[in-house]
């Protein structure tokens, strides 16, 4: 064997157990990493079912799912007006608010404002929607972002009417 | 160590040494060549140790009666209020002894501020010395999670919620970090660790922090550098040690007035409601050292610039040794800095009153012009007036002012009004 | 030099002032004067021991107290009823206990190691009586407020009649100490409510400012072993802080700088 053979054959290997070496690291320390991930008891809870027959109009319930304030809002015709009216381009995260209620009566959205998750009041605010006390954000009544700090529109969860009074969420 | 040479005298002493130097080690810190000038801010390095020790043995103690469960973390703080023997004194010094730890980590870095302790060649000082204080922040903030109360709960939400800034994977982050999909039970449980973990980790910085500090030596007010030893220094033992605590038994005294006195007052009353999910207070405020940040983050209108504003606010004081370009160490030879730097305490006194009101009309208003001020003042001012600035002549050593040897009559003068 | 910094904390001060002022618009609360505030605050027993009865006759039929436990009531710097006193109140409690030998549970008179017995078996049953107001446990009570024992005096006087201005729904009643004025709870005091044991009249004024003082303790029941310890570590501070100062200036005499 030639001499820059020999020292080809000895890169190759330090190259070779410094990768291998790198891949044993790396797997051993993902799971110390992934172990801090919602666990399989968090996963599990899911969905949740939600009687919804005793809201009368213009209330809202709220209920907890994954440990987050879900608003249920049975809204009036002159909020669902209102929240129809609104020109688009007015909004700093444009959404038309038949594409977030379904059905029209029925607002299901997270209470967690999308600035910093405070839970936002109900029917107060500059455009009487929700106002998040902590850093003075406006939702409008479809929970669209109108002023304030927030980025975006609070989030609708993946939600489904299961019969006409309860609502399964997630 | 520049000591070396010492040999212990008696015998079982140099065979002990001769194996681990831990008495050469003693001899340096005793013998320690410190500046004589030193004033009553110089104290305040001796007396943050003496602040994280409390709250190491304290933290260790409320850890053998703490429960860290969602469902009992509430109830087991008021186990230990209530049962455990002298439990409601040891969680008073541990939850005030927080606070005079930032009051006191405050002073120093001002201190470090207005003599220019940060500039070369003290400026690793400096960076440890930085580092120990965002751990310290972090340290705080876990363990002001720790007892679930209201405030617990939503300084939680909050100040996680930060990361979902980060664009693409910051869901991903905040979900990592709680350990589920919302602050809950898993995200107190490795708080809990955590703030176990860092004061030993601080710990370690603070002995690199002094290691750093011993290779130049200490800063003084004139800021020059000395001859060491010389008649400029004094030894550390006994001159040093009997000043440090002498300040800190003053500080003490000040301490056990909070304690004993309004243990509460520097806390925010919903915390002692039990943390719940679906009510937000009606005013969120991190404790009153954090509030200068709090103020920046919340006079950004976008949540990303927001986070990012921040995080540089920090980030500036980090690199301070190198955005302050003046050769001149101490505020006393600077008359403009020195104007500067009481625009800058009044500009962060404003900042931390605006972090504890409403984010909305006036108070938004002088919020964001004061973090207008504090960025100015960092990566405007400081860089251009090294360059602009007139500077006082600077005496050649501690004694010349002091006994009136200098050949400057009108330096001498305006010197002793000065200091 | 001097008036730039005199400038600016006048600046800074005038600020704070000037903004403060803006954000009170609250009314002043109440202060009867409270024997337990001060360097050497006390609480009142006889107070304490009539304020009990305010709560258990009064308040307990929907405020907890879950972090109290009878024992409480004989301990020292408490209302300090004695042993007996409170092995007596206890037992007028039940509370469940068990599993005996059958496997069964069973309900037995409370002792002095049992907690308070709180009046809703949940909270979610408290709000369900009390039209889905949740009344708060006492326990930390003066501690969780805003004001602390002058706030909940002040509340506990603070039914008015609602200006024409405001109007009310059903079960809500006017505060002018509440935030927002508008409170769940109505006016749980009246008149000779309470039949005070001592002879004391009880007046809505007495019947506050003892159940009031009551409640202060429950939720810093050790405020008093607090100022006695805090007198004697303070003054033993002075004294070493005086001695120490006097050894530095011994030391430092040995150099020509003042310390």
């Amino acid at each position: 064997m030639s001499e820059e053979k020999k020292v080809k054959r000895r890169d190759f290997i330090f190259t070779a157990s410094y990768a291998l070496g790198a891949v044993g690291v790396g797997a051993s320390v993902w799971p110390l990493i992934d172990q801090m991930n919602p666990d399989a008891s968090e996963r599990a809870l899911a969905s949740t079912e939600v009687d919804v027959s005793g809201i009368e109009r213009g209330q809202s319930i709220t209920v907890l799912w994954r440990g987050k304030p879900v608003f249920i809002k049975r809204r009036t015709e002159e909020e669902i007006n209102k929240a129809r009216q609104v020109d688009l381009k007015e909004l700093p995260d444009p959404e038309k608010d038949e594409d977030r209620a379904k059905n029209p009566e029925w607002l299901v959205m997270l209470g967690m404002c999308t600035h910093l998750g405070c839970v936002p009041l109900g029917n107060k605010g500059e455009y009487d929607g929700w106002f998040c006390p902590c850093h003075g954000s406006h939702y409008d009544t479809s929970g669209r972002i109108r002023k304030g700090p927030a980025p975006t529109n609070l989030e609708i969860p993946k939600y489904e009417f299961i019969s006409d009074s309860t609502i399964k969420i997630g | 160590m520049s000591d070396n040479s010492y040999t212990p005298d008696s015998k079982l002493g140099k065979w002990f040494n001769d194996r681990l130097p831990l008495l050469t080690l003693s001899k340096h810190l005793q013998d320690y060549p410190t500046p004589k000038n030193l004033n009553y801010w110089w104290t305040f390095g001796g007396i943050l140790t003496f602040c994280l020790i409390t709250q190491i043995v304290t933290g260790l103690i409320l850890a053998m009666h703490y429960v860290a469960h969602a469902d009992m973390a509430f109830e087991s703080v008021e186990h230990i209020m209530r049962n455990v023997n002298y439990g409601w004194l040891i969680r008073y010094v541990h939850a005030n002894g927080a606070s005079m730890f930032f009051l006191a980590v405050y002073i120093h870095i001002f201190r470090s501020l207005y003599y220019g302790s940060y500039k070369s060649p003290r400026e690793m000082i400096w960076i440890l010395g930085m580092i120990i204080y965002l751990l310290m922040m972090m340290t705080a903030f876990m363990g002001y999670v720790l007892p679930w109360g209201q405030m617990s709960f939503w300084g939680a939400t909050v100040i996680t919620n930060l990361f979902s800034a980060i664009p693409l994977i910051g869901e991903s982050i905040t979900t990592w970090l709680w350990g589920g999909y919302s602050v809950g039970n898993p995200t107190l449980t490795r708080f809990f660790s955590l703030h176990y973990l860092l004061p030993f980790l601080i710990l370690g910085l603070v002995v690199l922090h002094i290691w750093a500090l011993h290779v130049p030596g200490n800063n003084n007010p004139i800021g020059i550098e000395l001859k060491k030893p010389s008649k400029d220094t004094v030894p550390f033992h006994p001159y040093i040690v009997i000043k440090d605590l002498f300040a800190l038994l003053i500080f003490l005294i000040i301490f056990a007035f909070f304690v004993f006195y309004s243990p509460n007052i520097l806390g925010h009353a919903d915390n002692y409601i039990e943390a719940n999910p679906l009510v937000t207070p009606a005013h969120i405020v991190p404790e009153w050292y954090l509030l200068p940040f709090y103020a920046i983050l919340r006079s950004v209108p976008d949540k990303l610039l927001g986070v990012i504003a921040m995080f540089a606010a920090i980030f500036v004081l980090v690199i301070l040794p190198w955005l302050d370009t003046s050769k001149v160490r101490s505020a006393i030879f600077r008359p403009l800095y020195k104007q500067f730097y009481w625009f800058l305490v009044a500009d962060v006194l404003i900042l931390g009153y605006m972090g504890a009101m409403p984010a909305e009309g006036t108070y938004l208003l002088i919020a964001r012009v004061a973090t207008g001020y504090y960025f100015i003042h960092f990566l405007i001012i400081l860089p251009l007036l090294g360059h602009k600035e007139k500077t006082l002549e600077v005496p050649m050593s501690i004694m010349e002012p002091v006994l009136g040897g200098s050949a400057n009559p009108s330096f001498t003068k305006s010197l002793k009004k000065n200091i | 030099m001097k008036y730039t910094k005199i400038f600016l904390l006048l600046i800074t001060f005038l600020t704070f002032i000037s903004v403060s002022t803006a954000a009170e618009n609250s009314k002043k609360l109440l202060n009867p004067g409270w024997s337990f505030k001060g360097y050497f605050g006390k609480f009142d027993r006889a107070s304490l021991q009539r304020g009990y009865q305010v709560y258990t006759e009064v308040c307990a039929a929907c405020h907890s107290m879950k972090y109290l436990n009878y024992r409480n009531l004989a301990e020292n710097g408490g209302p300090e009823f004695s042993v007996e006193q409170a092995k007596i109140i206890a037992s007028q409690f039940e509370v469940e206990d068990g599993p005996n030998s059958d496997g069964d549970m069973f309900t037995r008179p409370a002792r002095l190691s049992d907690k308070f017995v709180s009046p809703y078996p949940n909270d979610e049953a408290a709000k369900a009586a009390n039209g889905g107001a949740y009344p708060p446990d006492m326990s930390v009570l003066v501690k969780a407020r805003k004001g602390g024992a002058n706030y909940i005096y002040s509340l506990l006087l603070g039914y008015e009649d609602p200006p024409p201005s405001v109007s009310l729904d059903d079960g809500v009643y006017y505060n002018a100490y509440m935030s927002g004025n508008k409170i769940k709870m109505a006016n749980p005091l009246s008149e000779n409510i309470v039949q005070y044991i001592d002879g004391t009249a009880s007046t809505e004024e007495q019947m506050a400012k003892d159940v009031v003082t009551f409640l202060a303790w429950a939720a810093e029941p050790h405020l008093e072993s607090r100022h006695k310890m805090g007198f004697k570590a303070i003054l033993y501070l002075f004294v070493i802080t005086i001695l120490v100062y006097f050894s530095m200036k011994k030391i430092w005499s040995r150099v020509e700088t003042k310390v």
